[in-house]
């Protein structure tokens, strides 16, 4: 059997910050891949580096961020070390962005038309007329009523669905095989972002193009998302199928995490605590960087770090618990 | 007297004026405009029991908080607290009551006064209220940081110096500080991650056993409405279109807007269950639908919701506003 070569495929990416105190890691070797038309969910708290990831991958760090070092390959072709004009024809063509806020990633001077349209044109070769009528017809396709008259409005006469709309038809414009949606439902009230998540969902399957959906919200990666990898700290805790990882959580972080979510079905009294909170980024405890707050801690965690282990079902997590090793140890 | 409930907010109605200046309206032939940010809102809290207004943006939720707490005058309508009306241009006596219900806000980081360590930010109600002086003063904020799970060494460091979480654990203690029965929370944990926010839920849950505290929870989060109310209400354009015990509302909503909120959370128990797409957003506050407001979106609007504000009607749960309620009667 030859395992089909992923689209996207993040091998030991490392990212540093540089600062007068020193260096700060705000990446440790993060590893994962996305297939193609696969929908990977990527969650985390604030800080654990979902953002930076995404922001990696499509050579947007900000200065003075940079990779330190690992691999980005699209296509088995490396991404990371591109110069700067070959990376910009990447971006917007090959992978799309949808950002959290649709207000500051759509530019209030010009019309959605002259947006898209410049898109379209600057990644594609077609005429003026051409790129107007699919710009047009992606504006349909993403749900806009009268998208023939409300293309020429500007975009503060859009509401904020609307205009998140108008922000993933932007994306999707060249026809991208990799979308990264940092966020993209954050600003939006609920009822909103159902619909959202839909049209996101069902336009990139329709292009089959796959997607890196970026959230703090483990109910939006559970209704989307077909794997997920935990950040913690700048490491990746647990990657997996969705249904195993929020119903099995092995990852004693990914647990707590889960039991810490309140949801419409419970009813205990008390959620989960996981005590303390993440480590700041100059503060990151030797070994697994989980391991003051781990309920499940021993010697090993406080000292080595662990690696991603291969566990069933195409899961692989970060803890010294699933190392065969310390499963000899504990059964004596 | 224990039967009086410790809230009683009756009619109560905020308009804001959001016309343009004189000259452009005279010039424009333009009327007033208003913003109505609730309106004819009814609701009582029973003391020990946490009441929760849901709603999504301009729902109003935050302006009732606002008008509970004095922040805003109401532009019509009554709050009762404890049976005593509630005026704030009255001073003596306002004060006194004033002492007894306090609000925590969304964002720790703007509530906080970055200049003034955390021992004063704590002590001023204390002194304000003139609730103990002198050493007893570091004394009480001492046990007030504990209470809330920070240590009392922590009263000589400024707000900068703690994460979100701990910042919002030390609103928290500036609002017990007071020895208040009542607190207004808005928002409490929408700017926490969901680690720190499970730990802020479990602590105001805790404090409300052991100090018998009164809530009113403002919350866009159903899942964080669920796990702490005991009834909630549901805004939708600055009216109550539901009301009920919470264990009903999220087995049988009545309201369709309810239902359709229901729907739209996202489903963290993988059910697999067929939804009701949602559709619509919520319209213009400045120029609402007529007739019921929900109509545009509603899936079973009939002729009536176009023309006439329903009433609210008693439903086997609560109320809710909607004149198919009273078809099925």
């Amino acid at each position: 059997m030859m395992t089909a070569e992923p689209l996207l495929s993040v091998r030991d990416l490392i990212v540093e910050f540089p600062t007068r105190r020193g260096t700060l890691r705000a990446l440790d070797h993060v590893s994962f891949d996305i297939a193609k038309g696969e929908v990977l969910g990527m969650v985390g708290e604030s800080g654990a580096g979902k953002s930076l990831t995404g922001a990696a991958i499509i050579g947007l760090l900000e200065p003075p961020g940079r990779i330190a070092g690992g691999e980005i390959r699209l296509r088995g072709e490396r991404i990371d070390n591109l110069a700067p004009e070959k990376m910009r024809r990447i971006r917007g063509r090959r992978i799309g962005m949808v950002f959290q806020d649709p207000l500051t990633s759509l530019n209030p001077l010009y019309t959605v038309a002259q947006q898209l349209i410049e898109t379209i044109r600057t990644h594609m070769d077609v005429s003026e007329k051409e790129a107007r009528a699919r710009a047009v017809a992606l504006l349909d396709r993403v749900g806009i009523p009268a998208a023939a008259r409300r293309i020429d409005d500007y975009p503060h006469h859009f509401s904020g669905g609307m205009r998140q709309r108008v922000v993933i038809a932007l994306a999707l414009a060249a026809e991208p095989e990799l979308v990264i949606a940092d966020e993209p439902t954050t600003a939006l009230d609920v009822s909103v972002q159902a619909q959202i998540i839909d049209v996101l969902k069902e336009i990139c399957a329709e292009r089959g193009a796959s997607v890196m959906l970026i959230t703090h919200d483990m109910g939006v990666i559970a209704e989307t998302a077909d794997r997920v990898a935990v950040l913690y700290a700048g490491r990746v805790a647990e990657i997996g199928p969705v249904r195993d990882v929020i119903q099995a959580a092995e990852h004693p972080y990914t647990a707590g995490l889960m039991g810490a979510i309140p949801t419409l079905t419970q009813t205990a009294p008390r959620l989960t605590q996981i005590p303390g909170s993440m480590p700041r980024l100059n503060a990151i405890p030797q070994g697994c960087a989980f391991n003051p707050r781990c309920p499940h801690v021993f010697d090993r965690c406080r000292t080595q770090r662990p690696e991603l282990i291969d566990r069933a079902g195409g899961r692989q997590v970060a803890c010294w618990l699933y190392d065969p090793a310390t499963q000899e140890v504990r059964h004596d | 007297m224990t039967d009086t409930p410790l809230l009683q907010v009756k009619g109560l109605t905020r308009y804001f004026d959001v016309s343009k200046p004189w000259l452009n309206r005279v010039l424009e032939r333009e009327e007033k405009q208003f913003l109505t940010a609730a309106a004819d809102v009814d609701f009582e809290i029973r003391r020990g029991e946490t009441f929760a207004l849901v709603g999504e943006s301009g729902s109003g939720k935050s302006t009732i908080a606002k008008m509970i707490v004095g922040l805003l005058d109401p532009s019509r309508g009554q709050i009762l607290f404890d049976g005593q009306e509630m005026r704030f241009e009255q001073g003596a006596a306002m004060r006194q009551l004033r002492r007894r219900f306090q609000m925590i806000f969304q964002d720790p980081f703007a509530s906080l006064n970055p200049r003034w360590r955390v021992g004063a930010i704590i002590a001023e109600p204390i002194r304000t209220f003139g609730i103990a002086s002198g050493a007893d003063i570091n004394r009480e904020v001492g046990r007030l940081l504990e209470v809330v799970g920070l240590s009392s060494n922590d009263a000589d460091k400024f707000p900068h110096e703690f994460s979100g979480g701990q910042r919002q654990r030390i609103a928290i203690a500036r609002a017990l500080s007071s020895k208040p029965e009542f607190i207004v929370c808005d928002e409490p944990t929408s700017a926490l991650d969901v680690s720190v926010q499970a730990q802020i839920l479990n602590l105001m849950r805790d404090l409300q056993d052991e100090f018998g505290l009164t809530y009113l929870l403002i919350s866009h989060d159903l899942s964080v409405v669920r796990h702490m109310a005991n009834r909630i209400g549901v805004l939708y354009l600055g009216r109550l279109v539901e009301e009920a015990d919470a264990k009903r509302l999220f087995t049988d909503p009545q309201h369709p807007y309810t239902r359709m909120l229901l729907d739209a959370v996202p489903d963290l128990a993988l059910s697999g269950r067929r939804r009701t797409p949602v559709t619509g957003e919520i319209p213009n506050p400045i120029n609402p639908p007529p007739g019921c407001a929900f109509h545009p979106r509603c899936p079973s609007v009939m002729d009536v919701c176009k023309q006439k504000i329903p009433e609210p009607r008693r439903t086997a749960t609560g109320c809710a506003a909607c004149f198919l309620i009273a078809e099925n009667e």
